[in-house]
């Protein structure tokens, strides 16, 4: 049977200066999850992450990790937990391999398996090469996977990652990505925050919002993404467009001259789209989605919850 | 405690001891150096040139009354200022996360931070003791004593600093202690002099500084004689070593300084 890796029952926070952070938040995430936390700046999410790795004290509710309290069996409860946080937060005199064997020497793993599984993880991070270098030396991506694989050196049933591909170059995020995926299959559940929606969209197959302290939606990502009713399409032209042909049917904008974009409902064809290219002669070279699906409806949801 | 936590929370504390003793060899040029200078020049000024013309303290060599001052002098600025530096750093580069966000129980934490200071004040120490040996005669009246004394106003310093990292929040708040009390009780706590030197009003104001203790009991084990009573002497440091555990393990608990 199935357990949750992670259950919070009516958690919050109130902040010394009275700030509600955490309003009652409910949650769980299934073992072997892909989780998405999202949310707008100051919705709660580092407040919420801060109480699941004991960071910040809460001010009522109960978390449990994999079935132990975290806050009546605090040592069961953390062993579970491996946290790659936002902010670059190891000593950066020290060197990278000090920082991951002593990491997994604050969880009770001797110095000769830490060394073992330092290398594996150095390797596979494919920092292996800097491991003697003191940590302030290594470039913004590598202080990144760093901080990943200070968090696994424990192997962490639940792996939170908050905001881990923040200000590194598309390379960087894409093999992060496909390493995590792979941590995923092996059966580590994650949480990731993000503000990049495509990131969420792409890893997670479930996911919470939250606003305002309150979560408002949690679901699978496939049921959020099926209540989108619209997509917005990028065409490309062969040559430029002077005027945009009247439609009843699309919402057409133009971009530049060699582009549009056009809003195209559930209920409306793409051959219809080709064929009303085809009628007004526009020879059309390309075609793609913009952005992302879950950024419009996340940009949605919370202008929706603010205009309440 | 079972044998599997008894022996994660035994690796978690040698992990942050070796931490904490690997650091401050790594910058022995601030660490160790600038005691090992200081006290030779306590030596060559206070002991050599003007000790020769004071003659004796009680009834042994100048320089031989100070040698134990120098050293515990040595010993409690190490002790604090190692904890409180170390601590301080690893809040404002916020890699204390690694060790609240771990299992390691608060208790271990804070045994190790202390056994740092420990390891850098009894290190700091005994160089003050091999320098010592090159300006005078170095014998030891009591070994227990000696060794009792020095660990134990390590240990209490050492949590005397911890404290003072925990409420710490610039880098000024790390100095002002060690600067405005810990040096003025040093120096007032009869390293140079003994207190009965002093007027009787001044000789009551000097049995309430704690360090008097600590240098007194320390010079009782070297030479077999001091301004104290050695047994209460160790009950002092005892209790306020005591008084300080209790507290720093009740602001870790709290999260007071590291936890929002």
């Amino acid at each position: 049977m199935s357990i949750n890796a992670l259950e919070i029952r009516e958690l919050r926070k109130t902040y010394k200066g009275g700030v509600n952070a955490l309003k009652g938040v409910s949650l769980n995430v299934k073992e072997g999850d892909f989780f998405a936390l999202l949310g707008p700046n100051g919705a709660g999410k580092s407040t919420l992450i801060g109480i699941i790795t004991s960071l910040v004290n809460r001010s009522s509710g109960e978390i449990k990790v994999f079935g132990d309290n975290l806050f009546s069996n605090p040592s069961a409860a953390k062993s579970h937990i491996g946290l790659v946080p936002q902010e670059i937060n190891f000593s950066l005199f020290e060197k990278v391999m000090q920082i991951v064997v002593n990491q997994a020497g604050y969880y009770g793993i001797d110095r000769i398996t830490a060394t073992k599984r330092a290398e594996v993880i150095l390797k596979e991070l494919r920092l292996w090469d800097k491991r003697n270098e003191t940590s302030r030396k290594l470039s913004g991506g590598m202080k990144r996977r760093l901080l990943i694989a200070r968090a696994l050196v424990h192997q962490p049933k639940l792996l939170i990652l908050d905001e881990p591909t923040a200000g590194v170059d598309i390379e960087i995020r894409r093999s992060t990505w496909e390493y995590l995926k792979k941590i995923n299959a092996s059966g580590t559940t994650i949480i990731l925050t993000t503000h990049y929606l495509e990131e969420a969209e792409n890893l997670c197959r479930n996911i919470a919002i939250i606003d305002h302290g309150e979560i408002i939606e949690n679901s699978s990502m496939k049921a959020l993404l099926e209540k989108i009713s619209s997509e917005t399409i990028i065409a490309d032209l062969e040559k430029p467009l002077k005027q945009i042909p009247y439609s009843s049917d699309y919402l057409i904008s133009s971009i530049d001259e060699h582009s549009l974009e056009i809003k195209v409902r559930d209920s409306q064809g793409i051959n219809d789209l080709f064929s009303w290219f085809n009628h007004h002669e526009i020879a059309v070279r390309s075609i793609r989605n913009k952005s992302n699906r879950l950024e419009e409806l996340f940009m949605g949801m919370i202008e929706g919850k603010n205009e309440q | 405690m079972s044998n599997s936590n008894f022996n994660k929370s035994a690796t978690a504390l040698l992990t942050i001891v070796r931490k904490e003793v690997v650091r401050f060899f790594r910058i022995w040029p601030q660490t160790i150096l600038p005691s090992a200078i200081t006290m030779s020049l306590y030596y060559v000024i206070f002991g050599n040139l003007i000790g020769n013309r004071i003659g004796r303290m009680g009834d042994v060599p100048y320089i031989q009354y100070i040698a134990p001052g120098l050293v515990m002098m040595a010993v409690i600025t190490n002790s604090y200022s190692n904890v409180v530096a170390s601590f301080f750093s690893s809040k404002f580069q916020r890699y204390i996360d690694e060790l609240i966000i771990s299992p390691t129980p608060n208790y271990i934490i804070l045994l190790g931070y202390i056994s740092g200071g420990i390891a850098r004040g009894c290190t700091v120490g005994f160089i003050v003791v091999i320098i010592s040996i090159f300006f005078t005669s170095f014998k030891i009246d009591s070994i227990a004593i000696t060794v009792s004394v020095v660990f134990l106003s390590s240990l209490l310093f050492s949590l005397a600093g911890l404290i003072n990292g925990i409420f710490a929040r610039k880098f000024d708040d790390v100095s002002i202690i060690p600067t405005f009390v810990l040096t003025p009780l040093t120096y007032l706590g009869g390293v140079f002099y003994s207190i009965a030197l002093l007027p009787p009003f001044w000789e009551k104001i000097s049995q309430a500084n704690p360090i008097f203790y600590m240098i007194n009991a320390f010079r009782h084990g070297m030479i077999g004689k001091s301004d104290v009573e050695i047994a209460p002497a160790f009950i002092i440091i005892i209790v306020i070593t005591t008084v300080l555990f209790i507290s720093a393990l009740a602001l870790l608990n709290k999260g007071i300084g590291v936890k929002q």
